[in-house]
């Protein structure tokens, strides 16, 4: 076996500390060592979009990224959106706006989504659609996704 | 990009609901939205082993040898596993819902007997500590092959010379079997009327072919299995299936082991689509199991979904047609050839119901043909052979219509099927709602829209499917607070908890949100057939509907033991029990659910149900496009789907099915393909080259939900998975044709299709 | 009496004819009249004692879970067409 690295890094405001082999990703890490499943595989080859997370400040695909580049890096994952028992905005509009079906590509559009609100307050469609393009969804034709990402907008500027 | 633009629905359906109709969350949502669902990828157990298949890098080829040798003696690996370790079926065969199939073809598609019928075929599998171990090792697995000359499309395989897939491979012609070995597995014909006589008596005939390219399902969550054989020698498998009954009896034969040691629990599935009805890996990592002692856990790559599951076939039609004057059909001839990939059954059959089922057509032929390839076995995809099929015939319709000077859509409505129309393989339709969806199309602002501007145009088509009834099992417990806990074996990839339990509700009159729907194990529901055929919302919904019945008769009978009166004494209506005699006696549903412990057994209600009263579903599209003469590329300026769902359970889903439906036909009609080379090798096994439509290549898809009750659902409801995916290929093609006025024969009808179709038409060749 | 229609490719089986008025009171019971009449059509149908599971029964344009057990009456019609359940 390869000879382990240790990686100290921040995930949904929490300092973690893992070992990794050099050649693991950041998505494999993150599902099968830190249990953090909610980040998605559909492709590990950076064209889904299902693994996306932030990682100090962008949006990246974990699949490209290699896990000791976490050193010393802020990441969100799905599992950081919600605020305790408080479910985002985008998380609550994409429940009221049925935009998932089979959910597998969700937690990807929801971080993808949330920094694009988190620096855009209000896009247009075509921006939402820009941004999102790298995020595959196969069962909801993407409707019902960029109107819940607009619902979310909406939302968020009224509670500032 | 278009406003938003949802007409009001055109109701047809009359009686009013409490629950059934509208909007509530679903039950999964939360878990779904914050991470926490447990896909199959996202199991994990002490001592669990990584999988990883072999898979042949050959079209078709004779395996001489296969030495693990070097690969069991790597130090993490725990166990390797070939063919041979499977018990030989011999002729038995199997069936597993999808009709009879010969185990042994099951079996040898999971891992590959004597040959290799497609690149991506599973040869071998090991088990080792983690999976770049696994993978390391796969490369140590040394297999000697005799290469075998490949064949790639149906018309090549029905050659007499051609290379042959299967030495036994018998075909069957009209139901019978001869003797004829060849690459056709099945040759069947339908007929109604007289042919020639419908011919002689058209004034226009138009006749023409079509070549569709193999596509896939392309579910983002790749095909995924956990199995642990037991020391007991149970065996328990936690995978991402469309029909975990399906997995469990197909794994059980295989295996050669009794059903009640197989259990399979469904985790959360990433859509499937069809494609996750077949079974591939899930016995392979049984066995790894049962050789390691561990349990094993494989995980497909996206280069192994796309090259050793689904496709769904490609196919080449020839249509024939012949009208009045007037627009009256009164003759149509269909040819169609489907590519079954390297086992026989590739979805033709279906395809045959489907090619004319729209129109009422006194004299029809359809001749179907079944043909293996060497290509990856097919699978099911959205209703399976339909959208191929009406590619063809819808896209004859549209050029009768110009030619003849008549409104496409009135041409259609002339002609549709109604009830009572007799269908070309015989029975009659019952109540339908093709008029109505053609209707709605005329009707709609879209259809009189002005559409202004160079290269641009408007296409119309419509589509049908059967949708599927079959067997479903549901069970319901009363809590003591009044709700209720129902448990189902239909796996839910699209809200389906939600819309079986809403149906449960609306019987007991309770909120939906007072049901607690779960998704079960093997073990602990009744027999479920899959999550396919449109059927869930249907058939389970039928049976959530009969079990919530039985707990209403039952908390009725308690009620009367209450009360002290004859059961007939007691009413029950809107969640509320009550004495008929007029005086002030009432219960709500939980003030009599607290007293069930005090009164009597606990309350159970249970249902198993195979209905009959399938509803089929007609589905229409209108599609603007704008054609770049340049470079061929269509883009998309608005798209309104159509669809008969007889009653919208939750009018969000049967949305949401429209609008994924149609975007996979639109990707299906424009981008999807697999493009092999001439040795079979699929060049373009990723997600960056097998291009599937992006949020960037559409605009907003409009959905018209039209309701015309499904008498054979006591809420009327029609399966919708389906029929939304088979008008977008014609539909894009009539509209490319509006465009630029060039007849498109083929698809994908991507910019290179499009291109070459302007310049066959300007007479140009560079 | 119920009436079995018979697809194009089996009529060599039945003389010619496309309809046939059958008695009995189920589908079986059909089946086993038709065959009496015209053998031949069993082994099309039938694998043992049980419909191909590719086959499906329709009686009056509806396909039966039941099939061969489906309860007929005078002026049923029968269809036998392709088993199918979709993606
Ligand atoms: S898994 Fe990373 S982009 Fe697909
Ligand atoms: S909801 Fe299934 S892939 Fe997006």
């Amino acid at each position: 076996m390869p000879r382990r690295v240790h990686v100290q890094t921040t995930i949904n405001g929490e300092e973690i500390d893992f070992l990794c082999e050099p050649r693991q990703s950041l998505l494999e890490v993150l599902r099968d060592v830190l249990g953090l499943t909610g980040t998605k595989e559909g492709c590990n080859d950076g064209n889904c979009g299902a693994c996306t997370v932030i990682f100090d400040g962008r949006i990246v695909t974990a699949c490209l990224v290699l896990a000791v580049e976490a050193e010393g890096k802020q990441i969100t994952t799905v599992e950081g959106i919600a605020v305790g028992r408080e479910l985002h905005p985008i998380q609550q509009c994409f429940l009221e706006g049925a935009a998932l079906q089979c959910g597998v590509c969700t937690p990807g559009f929801i971080v993808a989504a949330k920094s694009l609100l988190d620096q855009d307050n209000n896009p247009s469609e075509d921006k939402i659609r820009l941004w999102l393009a790298n995020n595959l969804c196969r069962c909801t034709g993407y409707d019902k996704i960029v109107r819940s990402v607009q619902a979310a907008a909406e939302r968020m500027q009224e509670a500032r | 990009m278009s406003e938003q633009s949802y007409e009001p629905n055109m109701v047809l359906s009359t009686k009013e609901f409490d629950v059934v109709g509208k909007r509530p969350l679903r039950h999964d949502g939360v878990d779904k939205v914050t991470g926490r669902a447990i896909y199959g990828a996202d199991v994990s157990m002490a001592g669990l082993m990584h999988g990883a298949v072999l898979r042949s890098p050959h079209a078709h080829a004779r395996i001489k040898s296969i030495d693990t040798s070097k690969a069991e003696a790597h130090p993490e690996v725990r166990a390797v596993v070939t063919s041979t370790d499977f018990v030989d079926p011999g002729d038995k065969t199997v069936d597993l819902g999808e009709g009879l199939t010969r185990l042994a073809y099951i079996r040898n598609n999971v891992l590959a007997r004597d040959k290799v019928l497609y690149r991506g075929h599973a040869v071998a599998a090991v088990a080792a500590a983690s999976l770049h171990d696994a993978l390391e090792a796969l490369e140590l697995i040394e297999v000697e092959y005799d290469l075998l000359p490949p064949v790639l499309t149906a018309p090549d395989a029905m050659k007499e010379d051609a290379p042959l897939l299967h030495e036994n491979l018998r075909m069957m012609e009209f139901g019978r079997p001869t003797d004829k070995v060849s690459n056709v597995s099945d040759h069947f014909r339908h007929e109604k009327g007289d042919i020639e006589q419908g011919f002689a008596e058209a004034d226009l005939i138009v006749e023409r072919e079509f070549d569709t390219s193999t596509v896939h399902q392309g579910y983002i969550e790749p095909h995924n299995t956990t199995a642990l054989w037991n020391n007991d020698d149970r065996i328990h498998i936690w995978t991402s299936t469309q029909g975990p009954f399906t997995i469990r009896d197909t794994t059980a034969a295989i295996l050669d082991k009794p059903v009640s040691q197989v259990r399979v629990t469904p985790t959360e599935i990433g859509g499937g689509f069809g494609g996750k009805i077949p079974v591939y890996i899930d016995p392979v990592a049984a066995l790894l199991s049962k050789k390691s002692g561990h349990p094993v856990k494989i995980v497909m790559s996206r280069a192994e979904v796309l090259e050793g599951t689904g496709p769904t076939p490609g196919s080449h039609l020839k249509i024939k047609m012949g009208v009045k004057s007037d627009g009256t059909m009164m003759a149509a001839q269909a040819w169609l050839a489907y590519e079954a990939g390297a086992y026989p059954g590739a979805m033709v059959v279906p395809g045959g119901m489907c090619v004319f089922a729209a129109y009422d057509i006194p004299n029809v032929t359809i001749d179907g043909y079944d043909v293996v390839v060497n290509k990856p076995s097919t699978a099911a995809y959205r209703a399976p052979g339909a959208t191929n099929a009406a590619f063809a015939t819808e896209s004859v319709v549209n050029e009768i219509a110009e030619k003849l000077g008549i409104d496409p859509l009135d041409l259609r409505l002339k002609n549709a099927s109604k009830e009572g129309t007799r269908r070309a393989d015989g029975p009659k339709f019952p109540r339908i709602g093709c008029v109505e969806v053609i209707e709605a199309m005329k009707n709609h602002p879209h259809y009189s829209a002005p559409l202004d501007g160079p290269n641009r145009g408007r296409g119309v088509a419509i589509g049908f499917w059967f949708n599927a009834g079959l067997p479903s099992a549901c069970n319901i417990a009363v809590n003591p607070d009044g709700t209720i806990t129902l448990v189902e074996g239909s796996p839910d990839i699209g809200g389906t908890r939600t819309s079986v339990a809403m149906q449960a509700a609306e019987v007991l009159g309770l909120p939906a949100e007072k049901v607690s729907p779960s998704v079960v194990d093997t073990d602990s529901v009744g027999f479920t057939a899959v999550t396919g055929g449109s059927r869930v919302t249907f058939s389970t919904g039928l049976a959530a509907i009969e079990a919530a019945r039985d707990v209403r008769d039952q908390m009725i009978r308690r009620a009367a033991r209450i009360w002290g009166v004859e059961e007939d004494g007691v009413d029950f209506e809107k969640g509320v029990f009550h004495l008929k005699n007029g005086t002030e006696n009432r219960m709500t549903f939980s003030e009599l659910a607290e007293q069930i412990a005090t009164t009597g057994d606990p309350i159970v209600g249970r249902a198993g149900v195979n209905p009959p009263g399938v509803g089929g579903s007609f589905s229409g599209n209108i599609a603007d496009v704008e054609v770049d003469p340049e470079t061929g590329k269509v883009t998309i300026l608005r798209f309104t789907a159509f669809q008969d769902a007889g009653k919208a359970i939750h009018p969000s889903y049967v949305e949401g099915q429209m609008q994924g439906g149609s975007v996979q036909g639109i990707g299906w009609a424009l981008n999807e393909e697999y493009f092999m080379n001439a040795e079979g090798k699929m060049m373009n096994s990723s997600l960056l080259d097998y291009r599937m439509p992006t949020s960037l290549d559409l605009p907003m898809i409009d959905t018209v939900i039209i309701e015309v009750a499904n008498p054979g659902h006591p809420f009327g409801a029609r399966g919708v998975g389906e029929a939304n995916i088979v008008p977008p290929p014609a539909a894009l093609a009539n509209a490319i044709n509006n465009a630029v006025d060039v007849a498109m024969n083929r698809l994908p009808m991507n910019p290179v299709a499009v291109m070459e179709a302007i310049w066959g038409k300007n007479g140009a060749t560079d | 009496m119920p009436i079995i229609f018979i697809p194009a490719a089996m009529k060599e089986l039945t003389a010619g004819a496309a309809e046939i008025r059958v008695g009995g009171s189920t589908v079986r019971e059909a089946v086993a009249e038709l065959e009496a009449a015209h053998p031949g059509i069993r082994d099309w149908l039938f694998e043992g004692n049980r419909l191909k599971p590719s086959i499906a029964v329709a009686v009056d344009g509806v396909v039966s879970p039941i099939g061969l057990l489906q309860h007929v009456d005078e002026n049923s019609e029968i269809h036998f067409v392709a088993a199918i359940s979709g993606g």
